[in-house]
């Protein structure tokens, strides 16, 4: 009996991995085939999608771009013994795009069945939890600091750092809340990873409840991802009922579980303390810190509150060593960031690697370049409060260090390219637009700054005292970025200001000629 | 500019007992742990700009006008959200901090009206300060954006009004809501550029369900939430603090006036017994001062048949003395006697019950306290030693158990009852007796742990079930009982207590409550480390009130609940002096202190005193009064603000006995119910012209102190004194600190009080003297004031009054929170647009098989009399009970109560009444008769 693998992931579904699959099945049925199907993860090769692999000997054959008109063809071309075709991509494990990469939160997404425990086991699952069990809530905490991970939703506070905060204060509860509100523009890693691998992140906060000394898990998962919230409910269900969530977690005597929220469609929820406060079941507003969260966050307890790679990463640290992750990256970049390529790049997807390659090597070795031909103008890194940036700064290396150097950020690692169509002028716009739409409206900076950066921005456009409106819309920027509550308004001038820093002319009175 | 807004130092004060050293614009200063930047600033006279802080509220971050710099930290933190630091170099003024905030304030007035010069908030608004603070003069943004000027404006409220044009949705009315009132009534709705204050979902502030408390109102930095009658008659130029002559909390006020106008009343932050909170009553119903209906000149008549005559007051007083020395003269010494007012200052009840007992030579005085907390007072007198409750307010945030039996908080103690649901919100655990559901069962964020809806009449089973079970599962604090209570008392306790019919099985069955809650409500109480009682007149209100006030003291005794923060036994006291006119002598059995008139010793202080003989045997109770006018023995009587004719149970015999009298005097703003059976009128005086002292629950002694003239053109205890002076007795004050200096001399736990001293110090709690120079806030710390606590048995003994089946329901009373007792005052005021009238509360079973439904007309009999009113359909009462409210004389809810009394005080059994609801199509006899007396009798020639 032949394995075909199908993914079950949203982008592979967007573009009909679901008729595929069918299709698949119709197939070996018709022709008397017997054949197991796998719906899979992504590899996060989206531009691929919808990837099928058929499992032949000990190799993966994947066909990439299928359609479901395709299939019979595939069949006729011996499909299930990886035979030769137009879609045949070779083994897998050898696709450049895939190959080039160092998965380390990832290596199972795309590879197993997310649903199967069985092979969730047979791929180091749940090893990363036993080895804390046998270090004890202490050295986790350690082994977590020293690997140097660092959050990964944007603002990259150390790991470890957060949860020993969380382990030093005593309560009678203490909660461990992962952020899957994943609300940048172009970005998916938490996506993928949850629809791929959903028993990492499990395991991931059973290890921080470990260390902190939590016993209730929370995962706010924004609401325009059903299919990662079906995946997800099921896995915890799958665990449940295997013993790794409830009471006594393996005879370990530690209990924990895991329920799963959903947002209702607000940005600025991803912030931590926004998302504490839906999370309570009250209007998205940030808070002001102090207190942290870790000190008193969900209803006031104790919270660690981690983005899903951050949580994702753990499991692997805890298995392979603090020292292991530490070996990859520059300085205080440590480990891998799973980079997210979308907009106009020929080759979106997802790509682990570890930090210190260049924007350009990213953008270029992996993406391919525009997927329109045109010439790259322009490259948002970060989501849509990151900075924009010029050809001119394709080199800089992908370290939080370096982009901060050059007032950018890397943020969760969300890349969107534009070629040179683009006004950029529109996209300043856009950008205190994006804070106007999503703005909690709890401070007075991001409520009405971001409101009257529009109109600013729109009589620049239209030429209207160039200067005292130039001049108004960088104090506006300073203001907001030195008194806003969070960083929603305190980084919508990055975008803001890198537009008028490198692309100026896009300013003139005339606009820039767009075709 | 402004003259009477209070201090704000931007946030609450740390409770934290350290200190740490910091260092503010250079200015080294030390300040607790815990306290803000913003708030430590202000502390050293470092005024930094704020706009969404205020000290009421957490801090909340939202205006970012209070940046400051931190050396060595990065960026502009909001001093309001952060804490000092030990060793902490702040910057309050630099270029970049200047900057910030104009450009901050800049977006502020970019959507904003720029009428200031109109405005209502003009000299009063923290805005235009702050907008001056911070050298705002130009508008870059202009003010063709998107803006919210053509918002509109909310005036459902009869008080205040919301004007969203001027909102800045700083959320500080919200979070007053949420913080201080504990409604939630006002959210933040939308987001962003769009985010506005609503109240409820899209509904008017009148429709939604605000309380009017004024929370908001004073919360507001701007014009937003306004006062009406500032919007009118403009900002008020001097203030004088007051205290409320409302409910038994005796919030502090500050009276804000133009000349001698009243324009607003905001409750004061230095009340100890408020501290600035207020609710509809207090801040907003004080306009019945000022009512037409106000009588400003003495009126007498001979008969009360006849029209009344204005008279001078010399006339009114000579009459008054005459007809009464003939009383006297024909049907003896004691056929005359006086009512005492709760309403009224200390100072002024002294001088009534001095009158009784110098001029009018017997002890015939009483007050309306027999009526509401006599039990009170007898119980914890007789079990702990002093007739009063034992804790300050402040106590609640230290206790882990509530209990609230037969009382109503959050409709008749509104300002407490924010404070306990602030307790219960950080967590303590609520128990509540009472037959019906009232709010604090189950409000936002609240919620009861056990409700224990008891059968009217069954306090004394549940009290003893609770016990019995603290008994038999071994909760009682054997070591506290053994070193502070009479032990032989407590043993006998524990047998009576132990016995079969106590147990809460067998209760269940008397009180109609499942034996498994009680059991679980007598756990919570009993394990709590800290335990307090909370009670109101659905306790003393029955034929064993007296019986179930020591059945709560026993428990708390027993349970070692005395003597500390946070536990005690506590009487929510109804009149904003009823404690004070206890205080002051004001029983036929007790002279000032509750000292008995029969002691020789005591009664000779004051004989020597006031240099008259003091009759040495009490004289009667206005149960008493009346039954001896009915037998034409007692003919006359002296009632200071109080309408008996109204209040008092089953009116037909109050009725009977007012026109059995010769003469009736009525000292009151109105005329009132018993006025139409008086041949005296002397009009009285406001709170608002009184200079004088109240006391309120926690037995806070509060200084009135008077904002405008007697409106009369006499103080209200010149009125006694010069009647005392007419009947031949020398009274003589100058002054109304006179008369507490006296009550000071004569009164062992009052020697230390005078005006001067309450002027210094604010308030004080009684005992105040030698002992306790600075007063007493708890009772019964280390020892019980009688010396041993005494258990006394609690066997209960059922009322006479019992449903049948002609009076198959049963009738309880009580009040709502927008109208006050009798309703002399807050019906004279906009109140009434959220309760015209009085409503019965039936059961949908009972309804239903009745066929009434909602609104209808009913009418409901007793064995003492029938009254139609109006049904309203709910389930907040249990089958079988119906309630109602007596705030309005033409519903006549006394007409169908009984004259069933507390067997050891006579305190009337308000709270059962057997009776039979039936539809109607008419009003009852007595209110056709009701009606058409209205018309004779409060005729003036």
């Amino acid at each position: 009996m032949t394995t075909v693998y199908v993914p079950r992931e949203t982008a592979a579904v967007s573009v009909g991995a679901d008729e595929v699959a069918l299709e698949i099945v119709r197939e070996a049925k018709r022709r008397g085939d017997t054949i197991r199907l796998v719906r899979n993860g992504s590899w996060g090769a989206s531009w691929l999608e919808p990837l099928v692999e058929v499992e032949t000997d000990d190799t993966r054959i994947a066909y990439g771009n299928v359609t479901p008109g395709e299939v019979g063809g595939l069949f006729d071309a011996g499909l299930l013994a990886g035979g030769e075709h137009a879609r045949r991509l070779g083994p897998t494990a050898e696709i450049a795009y895939l190959a080039r990469q160092e998965r380390w939160s990832f290596f199972r997404c795309g590879l197993i069945d997310p649903l199967s425990m069985d092979d969730f086991l047979a791929r180091k699952g749940f090893r990363g939890l036993q080895k804390a069990f046998e270090l004890g809530p202490d050295a986790v905490v350690e082994t977590v600091t020293a690997s140097g991970l660092r959050g990964r939703g944007g603002a990259a506070f150390p790991a470890g750092v957060k949860w020993r905060t969380v382990a030093g204060v005593e309560a009678d509860r203490k909660y461990v809340a992962c952020n899957a509100d994943e609300g940048d523009s172009g970005s998916f890693s938490d996506r993928l990873l949850i629809e791929g691998d959903p028993l990492c992140l499990i395991e991931g906060m059973l290890i921080a409840a470990y260390a902190v000394g939590a016993d209730r898990g929370l995962i706010y998962l924004r609401s325009e991802y059903p299919l990662a919230r079906s995946i997800l409910d099921r896995a915890i269900e799958t665990a449940r009922q295997a013993g790794w969530l409830g009471a006594n977690i393996q005879g370990s005597g530690f209990d924990f579980d895991v329920e799963v929220h959903l947002g209702a469609g607000s940005y600025v929820c991803g912030e931590e303390t926004a998302m504490l406060e839906s999370l309570e079941g009250k209007a998205g507003v940030v808070r002001a810190k102090p207190p942290l969260p870790a000190i008193s966050g969900l209803f006031g307890k104790p919270t660690v509150v981690n983005n899903v790679v951050t949580l994702a990463s753990v499991p692997n640290i805890l298995n392979l060593g603090a020292e292991a992750y530490a070996a990859f990256g520059v300085g205080r970049s440590a480990g891998t960031l799973a980079f997210q390529l979308a907009g106009n790049v020929k080759r979106g997807g997802l790509v682990e690697k570890a930090f210190g390659l260049s924007l350009r090597e990213l953008i270029e070795g992996f993406g391919g370049g525009t997927a329109s031909g045109r010439p790259l103008r322009a490259v948002q890194v970060g989501g849509p409060l990151g900075a924009y940036l010029p050809v001119e700064q394709l080199d800089t290396p992908l370290t939080y260090e370096a982009f901060t150097e050059i007032g950018a950020m890397i943020g969760h690692g969300g890349v969107v390219v534009f070629d040179d169509t683009v006004n950029m002028a529109q996209q300043a716009r856009f950008a205190m637009e994006f804070c106007a739409i999503e703005s909690c409206g709890k401070c007075t900076p991001c409520r009405i700054g971001s409101t009257r950066g529009v109109e600013v921005i729109d009589r620049l456009i239209a030429g209207e005292n160039r200067e005292e409106n130039y001049d108004l819309l960088v104090e506006l920027c300073d203001t907001m970025e030195a008194a806003s509550l969070c960083a929603m308004g305190g980084m919508t001038p990055y975008p803001v200001r890198s537009v008028l820093k490198y692309f100026a002319e896009d300013f003139a009175p005339a606009g820039r000629a767009t075709s | 500019m402004n003259r009477t807004r209070q201090a704000d130092l931007g946030t609450p004060a740390s409770a934290s007992a350290e200190t740490v050293d910091i260092e503010i614009d250079g200015l080294p200063t030390s300040v607790r742990a815990g306290t803000s930047i913003l708030r430590a600033a202000r502390e050293s006279g470092i005024d930094i700009p704020k706009l969404c802080a205020t000290d009421s509220l957490k801090p909340f971050g939202s205006c970012r006008m209070c940046l400051v710099e931190v050396e060595g930290r990065k960026g502009y933190p909001a001093s309001c959200t952060t804490p000092v630091e030990a060793g902490m170099q702040i910057r309050t003024q630099t270029a970049a901090l200047a900057s910030l905030r104009r450009n901050v304030m800049e977006l502020y007035i970019s959507d904003h009206p720029l009428d200031c010069l109109t405005c209502s908030a003009n000299g009063d608004c923290e805005l235009q300060d702050m907008a001056g603070a911070v050298g705002l003069r130009d508008v870059r943004y202009g003010f063709d954006g998107d803006n919210h000027l053509d918002a509109g404006v909310d005036a459902s409220n009869p008080y205040f009004q919301f004007d969203a044009s001027k909102c800045i949705v700083c959320s500080r009315c919200v979070r007053a809501c949420d913080e201080v009132q504990g409604t939630f009534a006002l959210t933040i709705e939308g987001r962003g550029f769009g985010a506005k204050v609503a109240a409820g979902i899209g509904e008017s502030f009148l429709d939604s369900e605000c309380v009017s408390c004024g929370a908001c109102v004073q919360a507001c930095p701007t014009a937003t939430l306004m006062e009406k009658s500032v919007v009118e008659h403009g900002q008020p130029e001097r203030k004088v603090v007051t205290t409320c002559a409302y409910c038994g909390v005796g919030c502090s006020f500050q009276a804000e006036l133009r000349g001698d106008q009243v324009v607003r009343m905001t409750p004061y932050k230095d009340g100890q017994a408020n501290h600035g909170h207020s609710c509809v009553k207090g801040r907003f119903a004080w306009g019945y001062a000022t009512h037409r209906d106000r009588v400003l000149s003495p009126l007498v008549r001979d008969s009360i048949d006849e029209p009344w005559r204005e008279v001078s007051w010399d006339e009114a007083i000579a009459f008054t003395a005459k007809r009464f020395e003939a009383i006297q003269a024909e049907h003896g010494t004691k056929s005359i006697g006086g009512i005492t007012s709760s309403r009224c200052t200390n100072e002024e009840v002294f001088v009534v019950q001095k009158l009784v007992r110098a001029a009018f030579g017997n002890n015939n005085v009483d007050t309306c306290a027999r009526v509401c907390h006599s039990p009170t007072g007898y119980g914890l007198k007789q079990t702990l030693g002093t007739s009063a409750g034992t804790q300050p307010f402040d106590s609640v945030m230290d206790a882990d158990v509530i209990m609230v039996i037969g009382a109503n908080p959050t409709e008749g103690h509104p300002v407490f009852a924010s404070q306990m649901k602030r307790r219960l919100r950080q967590g303590a655990k609520l128990i509540v007796v009472d037959p019906r559901r009232i709010g604090l069962v189950r409000s936002p964020h609240i919620e009861a742990e056990h409700h224990l809806p008891l059968r009217p009449g069954t306090n004394v089973p549940i009290i003893n079930a609770l016990a019995n079970v603290i008994v038999s599962e071994g909760l009682t604090d054997e070591d506290y009982v053994r070193e502070r209570c009479d032990v032989e008392s407590f043993e006998a306790w524990k047998t009576m207590i132990s016995k079969p019919e106590n147990t809460p099985e067998a209760v269940a069955e008397v009180a109609g409550v499942d034996a498994a809650d009680i059991r679980a409500a007598a756990r919570l109480y009993g394990n709590a480390k800290r335990a307090a009682i909370y009670y109101g007149l659905g306790v003393t209100e029955h034929s064993q009130g007296s019986t179930m006030v020591m059945g709560m003291a026993n428990l708390a005794m027993a349970t070692g609940n005395l003597g500390y923060s946070g536990c005690g036994v506590n009487p929510l006291r109804g009149q904003n002096n009823v404690q004070g006119s206890c205080d002051m002598g004001s029983f036929p059995h007790e002279l000032p202190g509750y000292r008995p008139v029969q002691d020789d010793t005591v009664r000779g202080s004051f004989e020597r005193h006031w240099g008259v003989e003091i009759d040495p045997k009490p004289g009667w109770r206005i149960p008493n009064m009346l039954d001896a006018a009915c037998a034409d023995q007692f003919k006359g009587i002296y009632i200071q603000g109080e309408d008996i004719a109204q209040s008092d149970p089953n009116t037909q015999h109050v009725e009977a006995a007012l026109a059995n009298m010769e003469c009736v005097v009525v000292q009151d703003l109105f005329l009132n119910e018993t006025a139409k059976f008086a041949h005296v009128f002397l009009p009285g005086t406001s709170f608002l012209e009184k200079d004088g002292t109240f006391i309120n629950a926690e037995r806070r002694i509060n200084r009135v102190r008077p904002v405008m003239k007697p409106r009369q053109g006499k103080d209200e205890w010149l009125i006694t004194q010069e009647l005392a002076q007419a009947m031949g007795y020398p009274m003589n004050y100058t002054s109304a600190a006179e008369i507490m200096d006296e009550i000071a001399e004569l009164t062992p736990t009052f020697t230390g009080v005078s005006f001067a001293f309450l002027d210094e110090v604010g308030s004080v709690q009684w005992p105040c003297n030698e002992d306790a120079p600075l007063g007493t806030p708890i009772m019964h710390i280390d020892r019980f004031v009688r010396g041993k606590g005494l258990f006394i048995e609690t066997d209960y003994v059922p009322t006479e009054e019992k449903s049948n089946r002609r009076f198959p329901l049963l009738l309880t009373t009580g009040r709502i929170l927008s109208q006050y007792n009798v309703g002399a005052q807050t019906r004279r005021t906009d109140n009434n647009i959220w309760y015209r009238e009085d409503l019965l509360e039936v059961h949908p079973a009972d309804a239903e098989l009745r066929g009434i439904a909602e609104g209808d007309l009913v009418s409901l009999a007793s064995r003492k009399g029938e009254i139609t009113l109006k049904a309203t359909i709910t389930e907040r009462v249990q089958p079988g009970v119906v309630y109602t409210t007596f705030h309005n004389p033409e519903t006549g809810a006394n007409v169908v109560t009984t004259e069933y009394s507390d067997w050891a005080t006579n305190c009337p059994e308000y709270k059962v009444t057997a009776v039979q609801v039936t539809p109607a199509n008419h009003r009852s006899a007595w209110q056709q008769e009701h009606r058409e007396r209205a018309l004779v009798r409060g005729r003036i020639e």
